[in-house]
């Protein structure tokens, strides 16, 4: 035996599942959105995406650098966080506007707070909320569509005045709004894809999109093809999927995560009926972010065995 | 309280599972060391030069919670020494020089049950301790007010990977455990017994029911082949529904748990006086050129046994006494083959390298994945800060350290290890909180 036999406590074997394996699904899951978004509002989706992409990852690698940590790049949730925001923006945004976002949730967000896992807050929805609130461009402009059915940010403000778009173009993604959001088709699959691969489970999206659907349909005195438009419409699908899904910022238990979905369902339709902007969703995942640890404690599974809580 | 344990999937890579075990050629010398059991170390009663045979007693129990040891081969002793342990005890061990022959002890002769007493006694003189891996020894178990067990639960579910011993024990060893089980019905007054297999064991569970159907009294329940079956608190829930709190035993609920194994070597020892001198270890892991389960002498060096397998390939990145899930990993193949020794296994690097440790995500993997729903990365945040009363909060103590946790991490974050930690840090609070008390 010319080599020592490695020792170390059992365990002996692993799963084999990585954070990287977990944070390449999730990009591989967001492809239909990305490419759905450049097909519907054409090719300058695909330079805001590369350059949130690119920004988020070059940042981190920056901060990593220059704070002396080990390089985290590799885990591909840097790539994640720009994919996701550039998802979440227009397509007419001002690149500059790109790049800022970008560093405001890599560095603000994310390093800051001591890189992956600590981030107390989702990077992307955090970043979307503080363009949302900073940049005109965000709110009034108006932004490209194909089929020009609706005029606005997106389809919510039309639904609201009684000028319904059709389903079909909503499931298609055919109206205004953020490049990933529109199209629930492309969504859909990517949520079906995440599922199959045990990524999420479903009890966020569906919760979430549920308690929608349901205050919706009490709201709008059972109509129930405008409280289906409703759940297609905005950012509700891509929050809900791969938004509020975040490990990081969301409860770890089945029961955590049904209150924390079914929490930012009814602070979505609160802000969308009642508050002055047109879209409460990146606000409710931000705001249910806020509340996971509470979530977390008070949905702590029951020990076998165990004694009663003291 | 209805529960449902969660459990993982782990490779089963049971490749010997279908081949009979085989007799090794006996090794030139055993090594015995005087702790293979948990209590206090056996006390040797042999010194160098004496002569011995197979199943010679070379050491007493001491104490109320020890286990005789005897003589795997025929020969001489000729070397008491001290011998670290892997729980970092040093005992000393006996070593025997084998003449080759393996001449059985003609003294012995099959105990005479008359009594329950009669029968825990036997079950203390046949050196007979947890053979599933735990290494208590099984008369302790029985010394209880009798009427107290409802239920005998015989643990066949074997759900470590690569390990087949149990199963093939099971299936070739059925009149052994038949003769032990009549026996407890008549001097126990056992009424139920169960035998807890998991699913993917066809060989077992056809010779299993096969005793059930000629024993009544006795039931074979098949058990879905998820890790960790074959936990004692896993085990009890899933064949009699009933749940083992914290810190307390299975007779607590009317149960007692034996591991299969340990029923056989109890039935070969009342039916023919023969001690527990040998063991049905399983031979596994990509080094080992031929994989199989074989009968070997207690105290034989694991070196003779992997040789009798045909060598090994490569040089291994590990060597494991058990499985892979909760195994012990040692340092030298001079090590000998213990009375709780159910495996060993030559992993490759391939099998055996684990990736990188980086940042918890908060994927809830840990917990999701805890069978008995801990929050692992809670308590490892606790230890951290050295928080007693959060770990007591967490409940720590009710962790049976089955590795779920670690082998589900993507960040593969220390979790079972830093559990076994906590578990230890937090008995010495209390044991220095009881003594301020006091």
């Amino acid at each position: 035996m010319d080599k020592p036999l490695h020792l170390s406590a059992s365990p002996h074997i692993h799963s084999g599942r990585s954070t990287t394996g977990i944070m390449r699904d999730v990009l591989i899951a967001l492809i239909p959105a990305a490419v759905a978004g450049t097909v519907i509002f054409g090719w300058r989706s695909l330079l805001v995406i590369a350059v949130c992409t690119a920004s988020c990852v070059l940042l981190e690698a920056l901060f990593n650098a220059i704070t002396k940590k080990r390089q985290t790049i590799g885990d591909l949730s840097a790539a994640v966080t720009g994919l996701l925001l550039a998802l979440n923006l227009p397509a007419s945004i001002p690149i500059w506007q790109c790049v800022i976002g970008s560093l405001f949730a890599i560095v603000i967000v994310k390093c800051l707070f001591g890189g992956i896992g600590h981030n107390p807050v989702n990077p992307a929805i955090t970043a979307r909320v503080f363009m949302l609130v900073s940049f005109g461009s965000m709110a009034t402009q108006a932004y490209p569509v194909i089929v020009d059915t609706v005029a606005g940010a997106t389809p919510l403000p039309s639904i609201g005045a009684g000028q319904m778009p059709a389903l079909s173009d909503l499931f298609f993604g055919l109206t205004g709004g953020a490049i990933g959001e529109t199209c629930a088709a492309a969504l859909l699959v990517g949520f079906i894809y995440l599922l199959a691969r045990r990524i999420i489970t479903w009890h966020i999206p569906v919760s979430f999109v549920g308690s929608v659907f349901v205050c919706s349909l009490l709201m709008e005195g059972f109509d129930f093809t405008k409280a289906l438009a409703l759940i297609l419409s905005g950012g509700l699908l891509l929050g809900a999927v791969f938004m509020a899904t975040d490990y990081v910022t969301s409860p770890a238990t089945a029961k955590g995560k049904l209150v924390f979905g079914i929490g930012a369902g009814l602070l979505t339709f609160l802000i969308r009926y009642f508050g002055v902007y047109p879209e409460g969703v990146s606000f409710a995942i931000l705001f249910m972010n806020i509340l996971t640890p509470y979530i977390d404690a008070l949905t702590a599974h029951k020990v076998f065995g165990g004694q009663r809580k003291a | 309280m209805s529960f449902f344990l969660n459990g993982i999937h782990v490779p089963h890579r049971k490749n010997t599972e279908k081949t009979p075990a085989v007799y090794m050629t006996p090794p030139q010398t055993v090594m015995l060391p005087m702790s293979m059991h948990i209590g206090a170390p056996a006390k040797p009663i042999v010194k160098v030069g004496d002569p011995v045979k197979v199943g010679t007693r070379i050491a007493e129990a001491v104490g109320a919670v020890s286990s005789p040891i005897f003589s795997s081969v025929s020969g001489k002793v000729t070397k008491i020494s001290d011998m670290l342990l892997s729980n970092g005890n040093t005992v000393p061990a006996v070593t025997i020089q084998s003449d080759g022959e393996m001449t059985a002890d003609e003294t012995l002769r099959p105990p005479v049950i008359r009594s329950a007493e009669d029968l825990i006694e036997a079950i203390r003189e046949s050196g007979v301790v947890g053979l599933g891996g735990a290494g208590f020894p099984t008369y302790v178990k029985f010394k209880v007010d009798l009427s107290r067990i409802e239920h005998l639960i015989i643990n066949g579910a074997e759900c470590e990977p690569y390990i087949t011993s149990d199963s093939v024990t099971m299936a070739e060893r059925a009149d052994d455990m038949e003769y032990a089980i009549t026996s407890m019905q008549a001097h126990f007054g056992i009424k139920h017994i169960v035998i807890g297999i998991e699913k993917n064991k066809k060989r077992a569970i056809a010779s299993m029911q096969a005793l059930a159907e000629r024993v009544p009294g006795v039931e074979v329940k098949v058990l879905p082949s998820v890790y960790p079956q074959g936990g004692e608190k896993v085990l009890v829930y899933h064949t009699v529904r009933r749940v083992i709190p914290a810190e307390k035993l299975p007779i607590d609920v009317g149960c007692i748990v034996c591991n299969c194994t340990t029923v056989a070597a109890i039935g070969s020892f009342l039916k023919t006086g023969m001690p527990l001198v040998k063991k049905c270890v399983t031979v596994d892991g990509a080094c080992v050129k031929e994989p199989k389960n074989v009968i070997v002498p207690l105290g034989t060096p694991i070196s003779d046994i992997f040789e009798f397998c045909g060598g090994l390939t490569e040089t291994p990145e590990k060597v494991l006494y058990g499985g892979p899930m909760m195994g012990v990993a040692i340092p030298d193949l001079q090590a000998p083959v213990l009375k709780n020794t159910n495996a060993v296994l030559a992993l490759s690097a391939k099998e055996a390298r684990l990736p990188q440790t980086t940042a918890c995500i908060r994927c809830g993997a840990c917990t999701n994945n805890c069978p008995f729903g801990l929050a692992p990365a809670s308590i490892a945040a606790a230890y951290q800060k050295k928080d007693a009363a959060r770990l007591e909060k967490l409940q720590i103590q009710t962790c049976m350290e089955c590795g779920c946790c670690s082998f589900n991490c993507p960040a593969n974050r220390p979790l079972v290890q830093t559990n076994k930690l906590a578990k230890a840090f937090l008995k010495e609070e209390k044991t220095k909180e009881a003594s301020k008390n006091g």
